[in-house]
């Protein structure tokens, strides 16, 4: 899957996570900017898990250790693509 | 009516030993039972590690019979309560049967005995289950098992509050001796949620760590669970003294608090409130703290707001008071931790030597108290805390005495 064909579907579940309508997600946001919290990542991750049938490496002790890249929206969407060319093989 | 309350007997099972002695001696010993998870479908789980009681092999300890009604939590508070009573040595018959009860903390209850009966109606595709699955489950049936064993005819129920079960019930079996409503109380926790669908809840939490809990430590990874019993034999002071009974500690003061904030992120002020509280009712000035057995989880969110609040309540004294988590050693045995945990307050107590924080490795700036950190220490303790801050935000903190 290419980042184009990804992107959709982590903006649709980060602005239901945010309570958000999905048009005021763009890439550059932080998940911060978005208002959603450590719990809020957690759960989001787990949503990203089932939508792409991925394992998600985050650990959240330690969210800035993790592999998994969660600086921006536009982050999120080239680790997942990432993940899932890794995984789907 | 207010009576003194004081701790008679001790027992318990967990990870660190099958009894007080060998549990103190790891203590002692700053040995971390932590290891890998030796559990059906293990290799479907992402966390695979635990503190699980090894070599346990329940057909020693009960009859099959038992085991029919006991689920593996059970049998754990069954093993701690003969250890305690009889240590102890208070008699339960005739009429200081009725003016005894038990009080225990769990989360899980029969858990392992629901995953077990859920596998076999859902993977398995049976119809049918053994008819004792409901009393082996249930939530009470620890307390009930030891109610029935030793005939104790007081009042007798569960507490659950996650990882603060065992503080709450602790807490409210001293209050009912306090209060004048029983003389005796079996009270502590029990807990086995170490089974497939016990640690993937978990794992959901991204809470959990893969290689080892290393709290207050600037590498922690997160929590890793245990599991086991803790059980005490309360009495009220005047009957104890009487009889001539060996006392372990005095349960001087509990405080129970909500943070009324989140359901998992713990606040300071709800647990700086707990401890303050605990202190007052103990009638314990700051001063009197030589040691705080720590909620310890070796998660970022429970070590910093634990430091902070210490922090708060104690001020300057804080750098020189002397913290430990034993989570590093036992796990997090979740309902039943704060009734393990105890036995490292009763050993500072009586022995004068401080469990030390295993697996600890470099400072944190947000943990920069006195963890003790990988070796116990030799100090003089006539007074501590015990703190449990559990989700859900509730909190309970015991204050104890030297005999």
């Amino acid at each position: 899957m290419t980042p184009d064909m990804i992107r959709p579907r982590i903006h649709a579940i980060l602005a239901e996570q945010a309570m958000i309508p999905v048009e005021e997600v763009t890439d550059r946001q932080s998940l911060a900017d978005l208002g959603i919290d450590s719990m809020g990542v957690v759960e989001a991750i787990f949503a990203i898990e089932e939508a792409f049938d991925i394992a998600v490496p985050f650990n959240a002790n330690e969210p800035q250790a993790s592999t998994f890249d969660i600086s921006s929206v536009g982050a999120i969407v080239a680790a997942v693509a990432e993940l899932h060319t890794q995984q789907h093989q | 009516m207010t009576r003194r309350v004081v701790i008679t007997g001790a027992g318990t099972i967990n990870a660190m030993g099958a009894d007080v002695p060998a549990t103190l001696a790891g203590m002692r010993a700053g040995r971390s039972a932590i290891g890998p998870l030796d559990i059906r479908d293990v290799d479907r789980l992402t966390i695979r590690i635990g503190a699980q009681v090894q070599g346990y092999v329940e057909t020693e300890r009960f009859s099959r019979q038992q085991i029919t009604l006991l689920d593996r939590y059970a049998q754990f508070a069954l093993i701690a309560a003969r250890e305690a009573l009889d240590q102890s040595g208070v008699s339960l018959s005739g009429e200081a049967a009725l003016r005894a009860g038990v009080i225990l903390g769990t989360s899980g209850g029969g858990l392992g005995t629901q995953d077990d009966n859920y596998r076999a109606v859902y993977e398995d595709g049976k119809n049918r289950v053994h008819p004792f699955v409901v009393p082996k489950l249930m939530n009470n049936a620890a307390a009930a098992h030891l109610s029935m064993e030793y005939g104790l005819q007081g009042p007798s129920f569960t507490v659950a509050t996650a990882c603060a079960s065992s503080n709450h019930a602790i807490g409210q079996a001293a209050q009912f001796i306090r209060a004048g409503l029983a003389d005796v109380m079996l009270t502590g926790g029990a807990e086995a949620m170490l089974c497939f669908g016990g640690v993937k809840a978990w794992e959901g939490l991204r809470v959990m760590s893969n290689d080892t809990c290393r709290p207050f430590c600037a590498t922690r990874s997160g929590m890793v669970q245990g599991e086991g019993a803790g059980i005490f034999v309360l009495e009220a002071y005047d009957q104890a003294r009487a009889r001539g009974a060996e006392i372990l500690a005095e349960l001087a003061g509990c405080a129970m608090t909500s943070d009324a904030s989140d359901i998992v992120m713990p606040s300071r002020e709800g647990a700086e409130r707990a401890m303050r509280g605990a202190l007052r009712d103990a009638g314990l000035d700051r001063l009197d703290i030589g040691y705080i057995n720590a909620h310890g989880t070796g998660t970022a969110a429970n070590d910093r707001t634990e430091c902070a609040a210490i922090g708060q309540v104690f001020g300057p004294l804080a750098n020189g008071l002397p913290i430990s988590s034993t989570k590093a050693m036992h796990g997090h045995c979740i309902g039943a931790t704060g009734a393990i945990e105890l036995l490292a307050c009763i050993m500072a107590l009586r022995d004068g030597v401080v469990a030390p924080t295993v697996n600890w490795r470099e400072s944190d700036p947000e943990c920069m108290l006195d963890v003790v950190p990988n070796e116990a220490r030799d100090v003089t303790v006539t007074a501590c805390l015990s703190n449990a801050f559990a989700f859900g935000g509730m909190n309970a903190v015991l204050a104890l005495k030297a005999a």
